[in-house]
């Protein structure tokens, strides 16, 4: 019976897609004279680099977490990709960058690519294919979400998480992108200044983040039980390509192969070299010892104060967001959340969340017309009203996304089970939601002890040199 | 039959080579090796992640399980003695039981026979 479904939902999803050929247009006629080559290879190769950065966060995360559950948190991440990828050609693209309807959201019109073409969108991004566009945005509707698993992770059930990524996209991220980057979007119309995301991406998720953790409760065992990374050097992998991936995410933003993308390049980088120390430097101070957690968790930190402000501020003022950065963050992840006692497990409002309001202060600080004449004078450069409008864009995103949240997990929860049965918790989520395990090697269960062989009589294991004649193993 | 004895010793890591060495030499070749968390008297140490710190109580070492029945058990346990000593807190113990029976396996011998090594039997 569970075969014959599956066959047949495998037809039917073949038509499905094979049925949208119906809607291809003709080829156009390209205009070679607006394409930039230049733009539209480093778009294109920024994308490249935005999608690294959720497998990276899935490694980034994966570490972090206890091993029984290593695979459940990277899968979440991983599927994250497919899902949002799909909804974002489908639909998503549309809400978010669609011709706008009273400033809030766009409209349905670029369904499923409609009108999204090889030709630039002039509004957007004037020299590179409008399609080129549309897939670096795509990257970030992706990780924006896998942002959000941090803070449930290892005790959401994996079905009622895929229906959240789902509708969290659909009515959260696709209406702030909109008000941010849209045409007539209302917070691009006020003036608010987000280069690459810190408000769309950070503060959206750290804030939906803190919800879902306050709303599903701390894990089984949280402040008695010893819970410790499984895995810090897969950690700093994750960090690594999640900085490798950053260029993309803030230079990419500037859509095109010029001053403004090397400028968000150099301040990117240096921000997050200075979180690295700060972050690194305050817990030596307060622990005594300096640690690769440390290190890695300060770029992050760096990395997303200086997404909204890469393409506004220049390398002096990036030392001092990624200074502050490193040692806000740090206090919000080692005392706020001991202090308030939530369960925020990876950290994601601790890290995104305040990093990313701290971002966005301090675009309204540090901005330059000088760096950008796209944008505005931050309070540094004689302009105080930078930073109210700022707040405003801090704050209406953090209650929106928080309610949003709120409203979908309490809907979801209608229909299914959102936090995990204790029992599943206990075991792992890696065998309860996946039935895989992370590491079967050494695992006399997984009948993997590949290399304890049964030695016959006259095998003896390699001994190692410095061992005395005498000393055999026999059985 | 010769009375067997099992000796369970509880030290540290470092010191297993040394020890299969040493244990060679007095005619024990047979063991049982785990890798094994514990305490006593000592109070373990403080990890950091992310600002949180944790006193970590139960530290790695090793226990190894032997049988004996020829070589005496307080030879065993003063080569153990000699070699894991170091004088500082977390040397390790060592427990002495009884065994009531054992069986080889591939033949079935039970008793003393079962863990003599048939090399050192067929001298007797």
């Amino acid at each position: 019976m569970k075969k014959r479904l599956t066959i047949i939902m495998s037809y039917v999803m073949v038509l499905m897609f094979s049925a949208s050929t119906v809607f291809a247009e003709a080829a156009e006629a390209v205009d070679p004279a607006k394409i930039d080559t230049g733009d539209t290879a480093f778009v294109l190769m920024s994308a490249a680099l935005v999608l690294l950065m959720t497998p990276g966060l899935a490694l980034f995360y994966g570490g972090m977490t206890r091993s029984k559950n290593v695979l459940n948190t990277i899968m979440q991440s991983f599927f994250i990709i497919g899902l949002v990828s799909i909804q974002w050609v489908l639909y998503g693209y549309s809400l978010s960058f669609g011709p706008d309807i009273q400033h809030l959201i766009g409209s349905f019109a670029w369904w499923g690519l409609h009108d999204v073409g090889q030709l630039p969108n002039a509004d957007y991004a004037a020299t590179i294919p409008h399609l080129a566009f549309m897939i670096f945005q795509a990257m970030f509707a992706v990780i924006t979400p896998a942002l959000i698993t941090g803070s449930f992770a290892e005790r959401m059930k994996f079905p009622a998480f895929a229906v959240f990524v789902l509708l969290w996209a659909t009515f959260v991220y696709d209406p702030i992108a909109h008000w941010v980057w849209g045409v007539d979007g209302w917070m691009h119309n006020l003036g608010i200044l987000d280069f690459a995301g810190g408000t769309v991406v950070h503060i959206s998720s750290g804030i939906s983040g803190l919800v879902i953790a306050l709303m599903i409760g701390k894990r089984k065992g949280y402040g008695s039980e010893i819970m410790l990374p499984h895995n810090l050097p897969m950690t700093v992998i994750g960090a690594s390509l999640l900085w490798f991936g950053w260029f993309g995410f803030n230079a990419g933003s500037a859509l095109s192969a010029n001053g403004l993308a090397a400028n968000a390049f150099v301040v990117t980088h240096i921000a997050a070299a200075a979180a690295t120390v700060s972050w690194v430097l305050v817990e030596w101070l307060y622990h005594g010892k300096p640690t690769i957690l440390g290190a890695a968790s300060g770029c992050v930190a760096g990395l997303v104060a200086i997404t909204p402000a890469c393409g506004y501020v220049s390398t002096l003022p990036a030392i001092a967001i990624g200074l502050a950065g490193g040692i806000i963050c740090f206090f919000a992840v080692s005392m706020l959340k001991a202090k308030i006692g939530y369960d925020d497990a990876l950290d994601a409002f601790g890290v995104h969340g305040i990093g990313g309001t701290w971002g966005a202060i301090a675009t309204g600080l540090f901005a330059s017309k000088a760096v950008n004449p796209a944008g505005d004078d931050g309070l540094f450069f004689g302009n105080p009203d930078l930073i109210v409008t700022q707040l405003i864009g801090v704050v209406t995103t953090m209650v929106f996304a928080a309610v949003m949240t709120f409203v979908l997990i309490k809907l979801i929860g209608v229909f299914m089970q959102v936090r995990s049965d204790e029992s599943d918790e206990e075991i792992g989520l890696d065998i309860a939601e996946h039935g895989e395990r992370g590491y079967s090697y050494q695992d006399v269960a997984a009948g993997s002890l590949s290399f304890a062989t049964m030695l016959q009589p006259t095998e003896q294991l390699a001994t190692p040199q410095w061992e005395s004649e005498t000393a055999q193993p026999r059985l | 039959m010769k009375k067997m004895t099992k000796i369970d010793i509880i030290t540290r890591s470092g010191k297993l080579e040394e020890l299969k060495e040493a244990l060679a030499d007095i005619g024990v070749t047979g063991m049982t090796v785990s890798q094994i968390f514990g305490c006593g008297l000592q109070k373990g140490h403080t990890e950091v992640y992310r600002g949180k710190e944790y006193n970590i109580n139960l530290l790695p070492g090793i226990k190894i399980e032997i049988v004996v029945c020829e070589v005496p058990v307080s030879t065993v346990v003063e080569t153990v003695k000699k070699i894991c000593r170091t004088g500082k807190v977390g040397d390790g113990k060592i427990f002495i039981y009884p065994i009531e029976n054992a069986v080889r396996i591939r033949t079935g011998e039970e008793g003393d026979i079962a863990i003599i090594d048939p090399q050192d039997f067929s001298k007797n």
